[in-house]
């Protein structure tokens, strides 16, 4: 009798090479591409003969006051989006876990959760006529109470707090749900037993459904910590504008205006360079920690 | 002190589910003023005196788009990369996670595969790199820039992979002793008990190739190759600000086209939200096809 080990497996590597190709050409070639980074390249001479010169780039653009408060910016908008980020779904996955009433729990669910599919630019879009300093709902809403016009998406001091926002409300349902999720493998038992022992709602949240929901909500935050670098280019790119430069200009618009607007290629690749490489010491680093304390595998 | 407690109780739950509806309805009030300004005048637009429901109630601005070549024709080329994308995206995704899905002693050098294709996921050669290698393989312009070099989206793969994995070997075993190879097998045995992974998937693509905006701005030289998003993108979205000042940016955002750029915005979003109770009943097939590991 034939054992499935015998089915010879040239098949398989046949199968997996279409995609093995387009990986190589669109991930691994670009790679190797960051090697512009270190040369004064000039599209018309090519990878190959353009000069090489050694860090010049990263020295250049490292003492440029701009890259210095970009890298602060994308740092400080990364963090505070992760901290919104992980407690607003907390906090409304706790509420919405009480709600008794099913077809309520799905309705507001179904709600939440739509943002979440809508691109940067439907939703930048709707934030700029809701947002509009002039005739923008919100700041209509907030005249009633006497409020002047805000320009939220124009003024520095008022950018930043616009991007966590609405950002939290692109993704909190998301998360949200993957915690509601997480709530409902809780065994029914530990509430009942609880109740017995007279534990009420707060004390049954505290002790069994916070630590139920943990073990999710740890790896997601430690997953998030790859993304630190990662302040949201469509988002950023589609909101922002030279006045807010100082507080929302972050490294992905950085790299664009300086590669593809201002086509100093070497000087954006070593900026990209620079945050590949710093991504991927933190990527790895959470990926180990998951997999360490959560037992998570991407494969 | 039962009472007491039930009645607090109940304060409780009322009040949680006004906090809970008025929070739904703060996510969901900027989308339904914007779909009741693309139904009102356009100068009731202007003005500011729509709130949530249509003012000077007309479909002019519905009118308008529907006879903008533009818009049709980035439309036009938005369907191109949606239907050619999610194919090719499919094609690869499943010609990809099947042989990974294997075990080592099945298919050699299977860890190489699968830590080629993750390492993809840890590093990157970001944006300028890859613009540049699409422009030395001569793809500017071409639909296939935004194809190919999102050919393989590797979160699907990972799906894909994991709901294959949890196939019952029996099957696959049986296939083989009838003399079916690996591409019947495929074929024949996992791809048609795969179908809910794989409608999953293909929901997936075509949401993402549908949304897709900056390889449309950076690969296309001309705004007549913009698909949807990315023409929206420039149209909508993107405002030259640098030499404008504060009135005079209040001023440009009085035009009175606020009421056609609501209803662009809304076409624009209107595939999604017909495809979003899929969407989200698919989306926790997602979930359980991404942790279930054996």
């Amino acid at each position: 009798m034939r054992t499935r080990n015998k089915i010879p497996d040239w098949g398989l590597h046949l199968m997996i090479l279409p995609g093995l190709v387009m990986i190589v050409l669109f991930s691994y070639l670009p790679m190797a591409g960051l090697s512009i980074g270190f040369q004064n390249f000039i599209p018309t001479k090519g990878l190959f003969g353009s000069d090489w010169i050694g860090f010049d780039n990263f020295e250049y653009v490292f003492t440029m006051p701009d890259t210095t408060t970009v890298i602060r910016n994308t740092i400080i908008i990364a963090v505070l989006k992760m901290i919104a980020g992980l407690i607003v779904p907390i906090i409304v996955a706790l509420l919405l876990n009480e709600v008794v009433k099913a077809v309520y729990k799905r309705v507001i669910q179904t709600i939440i959760y739509l943002p979440h599919f809508l691109s940067w630019i439907i939703l930048s879009g709707i934030l700029i006529d809701v947002l509009s300093p002039s005739n923008g709902i919100v700041n209509q809403f907030l005249s009633i109470f006497g409020v002047k016009p805000i320009f939220f998406l124009g003024t520095p001091e008022w950018f930043r707090p616009s991007l966590i926002v609405s950002d939290v409300w692109k993704e909190f349902g998301f998360s949200t749900i993957v915690y509601l999720a997480a709530l409902t493998s809780i065994n029914p038992a530990l509430y009942e037993a609880a109740e017995m022992d007279g534990a009420g709602r707060w004390k049954q949240t505290w002790h069994i459904t916070l630590p139920g929901m943990a073990p999710i909500v740890i790896l997601l935050a430690t997953l998030s910590l790859g993304n630190i670098l990662n302040a949201g280019f469509d988002q950023v790119f589609n909101l922002y504008s030279p006045v807010v430069y100082e507080t929302g200009d972050i490294i992905d618009t950085y790299v664009y205006r300086l590669g593809l607007i201002n086509f100093q290629f070497g000087i954006a690749t070593a900026v990209g360079l620079f945050k590949s490489v710093v991504s991927f010491i933190l990527i790895s680093a959470s990926y180990f920690l998951a997999y360490r304390f959560a037992n998570y595998r991407i494969f | 002190m039962v009472r007491n407690n039930s009645f607090g109780r109940y304060l409780f739950q009322y009040g949680n589910l006004v906090f809970l509806a008025l929070l739904a309805f703060l996510c969901l009030f900027p989308m339904l003023q914007v779909l009741a300004i693309s139904f009102s005048s356009s100068h009731a637009a202007a003005r500011g005196a729509v709130t949530f429901w249509p003012v000077e109630f007309t479909l002019d601005a519905y009118k308008y788009v529907a006879d903008k070549p533009e818009f049709l024709r980035s439309l036009l080329v938005t369907v191109e990369r949606v239907v050619l994308g999610t194919a090719v995206n499919m094609f690869l995704v499943v010609l990809i996670a099947y042989p990974l899905s294997k075990e080592s002693s099945q298919f050699r050098f299977r860890t190489l595969y699968v830590w080629i294709f993750v390492f993809t996921m840890l590093f990157s050669g970001g944006m300028i790199p890859t613009y540049l290698v699409v422009k030395e393989l001569h793809l500017l312009n071409s639909i296939w820039a935004l194809v190919l070099p999102v050919a393989v989206p590797i979160f699907n793969v990972i799906l894909l992979l994991n709901f294959f994995r949890n196939i019952p070997k029996e099957l696959m075993e049986a296939s083989h002793m009838d003399g079916a190879n690996h591409w019947h097998t495929l074929w024949k045995v996992v791809i048609p008990i795969s179908l809910p992974a794989i409608a999953t998937i293909t929901l997936f693509a075509t949401v993402f190739h549908w949304n897709s905006w900056f390889d449309g701005i950076i690969y296309m030289n001309s705004p007549e190759k913009y698909p949807l998003q990315s023409y929206m993108q420039t149209i909508i979205v993107a405002r030259d600000m640098t030499n404008l000042s504060e009135s005079e940016l209040v001023s440009l955002k009085n035009l009175s086209d606020r009421n056609v750029k609501a209803a662009q915005i809304f076409l624009g979003a209107l595939p999604i939200l017909l495809l979003y109770p899929f969407l989200q009943r698919y989306f926790m097939t997602g979930i359980v096809m991404g942790s279930v590991k054996e």
